[in-house]
């Protein structure tokens, strides 16, 4: 990553990238924001709310449905955007199915397989086991208790190492003959780790099993080859990747989404419907029912092509040298505790430390006095605070837009807090 | 340092009662235990409740807890045992309806510093609405344990 920057970092100017978001010149309390918030959510260039408004204001209708024009530009624009975040992701257009975030895609997999008869390669039942990690968000948690609830499968974890990492002792124990399915995120959302997908998939290959990879959090930030990373499964989230929130990706190797059962019922996901029953369109929209979510498709599109503009080697080179920036910072900063990896191997922008003494709450608020803001709580990732013994976390998340002033500004923001909490 | 100007969230009462939360721990006897939890943020508060009959009524004899949470969560709920440990359980309810009132306020109500003396610190903190929650744990759990003490002790005399 950083043999790229002499050349590569001169094309990212981030103080351009600055000017494509006003809400940057916000500001909050008296101070100018510092959004460091951004693995929960980002912020959007105008580029994007511009392909959205003039896709309202000109082109909108419904999608395949009707001869009139708008109904055939609407379709255009939809599927084209389809092509565009197919491209983004290095996979083929008709293996995007557009759901409305990341965690319906995650239920999606999950509902289709307990929907599978009996002898399916997507059924499950007893004796047969999901596997996870203990570090998912519960979106790719709870849907996967709920499908062995379901259907009396066995879930079974990666549990984690005191640094933050997947502890694969057990590889060979974790994803075994019986492992139908192997579900993991690729960059933590509370960690930041990111996982060995190369030496999950080859011992999920071994033994046949499905694999789901969660890219909620790695979309955005590096760049993204499906068919390199080897799975069967990626799902994403428009959101967290400079687009709308209401639309999230999920990708799925073309034969097994077209073998799949359909997730809901209704318009157009059908090819024949009759009285006795009705018989379903193959993948993509097989698991797209009713209207989908159009002008949003558009504007995904259009953050796909923005991150593209920049590439997304530039966007991950920038993001390291902010986060090693904060690392070091931490370290340097007494009573500091980072909770996952304190080195930038295998890790993305998030990075979630406890301040001894202030709860995570309090913290999050002293700083947004500040101006700085930064997300508090368990990030949807409650088992992973049990793991480290903390309620909360308190977590600073960078984006392409953040620069190492606005770092700088948490770190001494962070020496204020400790100071205000001391007294 | 901006947080601590008057308009802010950190008054010196709420601090005070974070620091030397009065009292803190679990005690015996008690009629009702409950454990409360704010999912969102993963708060957490076990807290015990004594009823007993007084000549006017039922009294809020004791009331014991521990927890783990924010500075606001924790101040409330100490604030909160000064308020309601030997008030009749009427009254008791009364502050803690006093005290929703004002948490839902948004800012624009003037406590009674009467009916909620240190409780008065926490009208700031209404105007945080990701925060009221916060304030609110501790009296939710108080609120469910003597509605079950109360239920508990009825049906005993029965």
């Amino acid at each position: 990553m950083t043999a790229l920057l002499p050349e590569r970092a001169t094309a990212f100017d981030v103080e351009a990238v600055r000017r494509d978001f006003p809400v940057l010149s916000r500001v909050i309390h008296g101070h100018p924001l510092v959004y460091l918030d951004n693995a929960s959510s980002s912020h959007k260039p105008v580029q994007v709310l511009d392909a959205e408004r003039e896709f309202a204001l000109q082109h909108y209708s419904n999608v395949h449905r009707g001869v009139h024009t708008l109904s055939q530009e609407a379709t255009e624009a939809y599927e084209q955007a389809r092509s565009t975040v197919a491209a983004f992701l290095g996979a083929q257009h008709d293996e995007i199915v557009f759901t409305k975030n990341a965690t319906e895609a995650y239920n999606l997999v999950a509902y289709s397989f307990g929907n599978a008869k009996a002898g399916s390669r997507f059924a499950l039942g007893p004796g047969d086991e999901v596997c996870v990690t203990e570090m998912e968000h519960h979106s790719n948690l709870v849907p996967w208790q709920m499908l062995c609830e379901r259907t009396g499968a066995t879930l079974r974890w990666f549990p984690l190492t005191d640094d933050g990492r997947l502890d694969l002792a057990d590889l060979e124990g974790l994803v075994n003959e019986r492992t139908k399915v192997l579900s993991f995120v690729h960059q933590s959302n509370l960690l930041g780790t990111v996982n060995p997908v190369d030496v999950l998939v080859r011992r999920a290959r071994e033994v046949g099993a499905l694999v789901l990879l969660d890219g909620a959090q790695s979309a955005p930030h590096m760049p993204v080859d499906v068919v390199a990373l080897g799975v069967d499964f990626y799902v994403a989230t428009g959101h967290k990747m400079l687009g709308p929130s209401g639309i999230g990706m999920l990708w799925g190797r073309k034969d097994l989404l077209d073998a799949m059962p359909p997730f809901m019922g209704g318009g157009s996901m059908i090819e024949v419907v009759q009285m006795s029953g009705s018989t379903y369109a193959p993948a993509p929209e097989r698991f797209e029912a009713g209207t989908p979510v159009i002008s949003q498709a558009v504007a995904l599109a259009a953050a796909c092509d923005y991150l593209t503009g920049l590439g997304m080697e530039n966007v991950a080179a920038h993001e390291a040298a902010l986060t090693g920036r904060l690392l070091e910072g931490l370290r340097r900063l007494p009573g500091l505790q980072v909770i996952g990896p304190d080195s930038l191997h295998s890790r993305g922008s998030a990075v979630s430390f406890a301040v001894e003494g202030v709860h995570p709450h309090d913290v999050g608020q002293s700083l947004d006095e500040l101006g700085i803001a930064v997300r508090v709580g368990h990030h949807c990732a409650a088992p992973v605070c049990r793991r480290y013994g903390v309620p909360a976390t308190a977590r600073a998340s960078s984006y392409l837009y953040n620069t190492e002033a606005e770092i700088d500004r948490l770190l001494e923001g962070l020496e204020q807090v400790q100071a205000f909490w001391k007294a | 340092m901006s947080v601590t100007s008057p308009e802010s969230l950190y008054q010196e009462i709420i601090l005070d009662h974070y620091r030397n939360p009065h009292h803190r721990g679990l005690r015996d006897p008690y009629d009702v235990e409950v454990h409360h939890v704010n999912p969102t943020c993963g708060d957490e508060v076990t807290l015990r409740v004594q009823v007993k009959d007084g000549p006017s009524g039922r009294v809020v004899q004791d009331v014991s807890y521990d927890g783990e949470g924010c500075s606001i969560s924790q101040a409330s709920t100490s604030v909160m045992t000064d308020l309601v440990i030997g008030q009749p359980v009427d009254a008791a309810l009364g502050k803690a309806e006093a005290f929703l009132e004002l948490m839902q306020s948004r800012g624009t109500l003037e406590p009674d510093e009467d009916v909620l003396e240190d409780g008065i610190a926490f009208a700031g903190v209404s105007r945080y609405p990701a925060r009221v929650k916060c304030a609110l744990l501790g009296w939710m759990a108080w609120k469910d344990a003597t509605a079950q003490a109360v239920a508990q002790d009825s049906r005993e005399n029965q």
